[in-house]
């Protein structure tokens, strides 16, 4: 009997110091965090190339995970360039040759901008718990931050990364670092977020590393300058009307 | 003596009928496939030269580093004072400026909108200058199926089986989507002017062409280029020369760290093209060899059942007294006559067969559909002054080495039975 006691006092304790986390708990935190009904980004994209780096200024609206329209501002070659995606169409507007062209297929996996992401991976808007069975397999400090490590595997088919391995702020529920893979396990791409501060009541990075490992250089910074969450966006925003107004 | 052998053998038929068969039959193959090997890579390196290596090409030692992946953010920059100081210090080269680029060619409707699209594989040349000789260079006067060259900037060229199938006409507007050097998207609309069709499978396939200026504003390269190409003025592939100013040319660089120093590459250097021509040669040697040792076989058996029928004519020499090196000498005369004939006649026929694949050569397009290789769809035999002599090679040995061979029965002979041997 004694032993019986002190056995389930130990049980206690374990389990009082280190909770079994419920992975798919997690992941919809980390949702709840980094996806909104609506959304206004302005971001800096900081493209570190082999001979210069370039910042390409943005200005984003986003309504839900099917509609996205964004405008670039800076550097004068790229201002008045849009873009809008509808649903898994993605249209570009440029208005130096004053045209509109619908891009699919292989183009959807071009850089965008000569970043380390490609519009697939600006397309991708939909949760993670949509996408995704999730499993803790760890914990990790990362940046001094104590963090689960989460290894996401695809449950649908038509995403652009079979398999993610997140190390999620045990606090905040932001995601500071992830690795993306492909079906056949090679290590796609790398990102780091950084500077996570509080907007619109939520947890948010404003900075993101992407890195494409395929290539070469530091990568890209994206930087969110500021961001308003669930707004009320005009519904013309997301047509093709607008990428020649 | 020449006299006596020469006569000994028109006389004597079947002592020389075979043996001349054999060897011009041997010659005439190896003049052919020595003239078809050559007219093949020659057409290779021509084609080579002209379309993407240039007898000599300068590049930023980051781009040849990754030259397969068209890497224009490694171009060379600040063009026109490199083209300046090389047709400075290599004056016995012309000097030109090419960009190649890959991308999207998008039809609009009459609403703006995407009709169609295709991949392009661009192609930026001075096309607007005529004096830079490039767009003969590139045979695209001869290629040009309707239309015409682009006079003014804004004009494009279209592959004219990719204009087909995007349903393009002349006069009809194009998008190119892109990126530019610096990874920026680029849109840039042209005006199609002409179309095109090299007749090479590599070429053809999204070929779009395009003046350099066009390129450099489109990619945003500001005197930039991909490449530069070197041509030497006899327009001539000659390794040594181009070797010799490659090597000038990058000693002056040796001694910079930096990725994007210029680096130059000859026509050999590239493509791997120094294996396939040294492959060429080799293949060349090879066949030579091959047809020496066939032929020195059948003619070393047709030498000794020669021997067979003339046993008892040198059976009567030696009882006359003739000594035996004497036969042997005669008899190996009596090859190399044998082997000049063989070797006149079996050349005059490769050269005739050489000439007809020279004139209308085998068409090889429909195996090159899928090839990346740069090579002509017709592949033409080359008359060349080395095949007037290379059947000799063969025709000589062969004819000499299986007579020698067959001959040495001769030393087997025993004065001492010869008499019985003759039933005399």
């Amino acid at each position: 009997m004694k032993y019986l006691i002190s056995a389930i006092f130990c049980f206690g304790l374990i389990s009082f110091n280190f909770p079994a986390p419920d992975a798919a708990e997690i992941l919809q935190k980390v949702d709840a965090n980094m996806v909104s009904k609506t959304s206004i980004t302005e971001s800096e994209m900081v493209i570190y190339g082999r001979r210069n780096s370039r910042t390409v200024v943005s200005r984003g609206y986003a309504e839900g995970h099917k509609k996205s329209f964004t405008e670039y501002l800076a550097p004068d070659r790229e201002k008045g360039t849009k873009m809008l995606k509808l649903e898994d169409k993605l249209w570009i507007y440029s208005p130096s040759s004053d045209r509109t062209i619908q891009l699919s297929g292989h183009m959807l996996r071009q850089s965008v901008m000569g970043s380390d992401l490609s519009y697939e991976d600006a397309m991708e808007d939909r949760k993670l718990s949509e996408m995704y069975t999730p499993k803790v397999i760890g914990d990790e400090v990362v940046d001094g931050r104590k963090t689960w490590i989460l290894e996401l595997k695809a449950k649908v088919e038509d995403v652009n990364y079979q398999k993610l391995k997140m190390w999620v702020d045990q606090e905040r529920f932001i995601p500071l670092k992830e690795e993306m893979y492909a079906k056949s396990g090679q290590l796609l791409k790398r990102t780091t977020m950084s500077d996570v501060v509080k907007m619109g009541g939520r947890w948010y990075p404003q900075k993101t590393n992407f890195k494409d490992v395929l290539k070469s250089g530091k990568g890209t910074d994206f930087i969110v300058k500021s961001i308003e969450f669930d707004v009320d966006i005009p519904e013309y925003i997301f047509s093709k009307a607008a990428l020649k107004k | 003596m020449l006299k006596f052998l020469l006569k000994g053998i028109l006389r004597d038929k079947s002592r020389s009928i075979l043996p001349i068969i054999i060897i011009s039959i041997g010659v005439a193959l190896t003049v052919l496939l020595s003239g078809y090997m050559k007219g093949m890579m020659g057409d290779v390196t021509d084609q080579n030269a002209r379309f993407d290596t240039g007898h000599a090409k300068v590049m930023t030692r980051a781009y040849a580093e990754n030259i397969d992946q068209l890497p224009n953010d490694l171009a060379l920059l600040e063009v026109g004072s490199l083209i300046e100081t090389l047709e400075k210090d290599f004056p016995q080269m012309d000097w030109v400026k090419r960009t190649r680029f890959g991308g999207l060619i998008d039809v609009p409707d009459a609403e703006g909108n995407s009709r169609g699209q295709g991949p392009a594989a661009g192609l930026a040349i001075n096309l607007l200058n005529k004096n830079s000789g490039e767009a003969e260079r590139m045979n695209i006067t001869t290629s040009i199926v309707t239309g015409e060259l682009p006079d003014e900037q804004g004009e494009a060229l279209l592959g004219h089986d990719f204009a087909e199938k995007l349903e393009l006409k002349i006069g009809d507007e194009v998008t190119y989507f892109g990126t530019t050097m610096n990874g920026s998207m680029s849109l840039q609309s042209f005006k199609i002017s002409g179309t095109i069709r090299y007749g090479m499978a590599a070429m053809d396939k999204g070929a779009m062409v395009i003046d350099i200026s066009d390129a450099q504003q489109m990619l945003d390269m500001e005197d930039g280029t991909g490449e530069v190409l070197g041509f030497l003025k006899s327009k001539v592939y000659d390794n040594e020369k181009a070797l010799e100013v490659a090597d000038a040319f990058n000693a002056k660089y040796a001694n910079d760290p930096d990725e994007f120093a210029p680096v130059m590459k000859t026509l050999k250097q590239q493509n791997n093209l120094a294996d396939l021509l040294d492959y060429a040669d080799v293949m060349s040697g090879l066949f030579v060899f091959m047809f020496i040792a066939a032929m020195s076989v059948v003619l070393w058996n047709t030498g000794l059942l020669a021997g067979l029928r003339r046993y008892k004519e040198f059976g009567i020499r030696l009882a006359l007294g003739e000594a035996k090196g004497t036969i042997y000498r005669a008899l190996i005369m009596e090859a190399v006559l044998i082997g000049i004939i063989g070797s006149i006649v079996g050349t005059v026929i490769g050269l005739g067969l050489a000439y007809y694949m020279q004139v209308y050569g085998i068409d090889i397009s429909s195996y090159m559909e899928n090839s990346s290789m740069l090579m002509p769809s017709v592949v033409r035999a080359k008359i060349t002054p080395e095949l007037f002599y290379i059947g000799f090679i063969p025709g000589l040995a062969a004819m000499v080495l299986g007579t020698m061979l067959s001959g040495l029965g001769i030393y087997k002979r025993e004065t001492a039975s010869l008499f019985k041997e003759l039933e005399v």
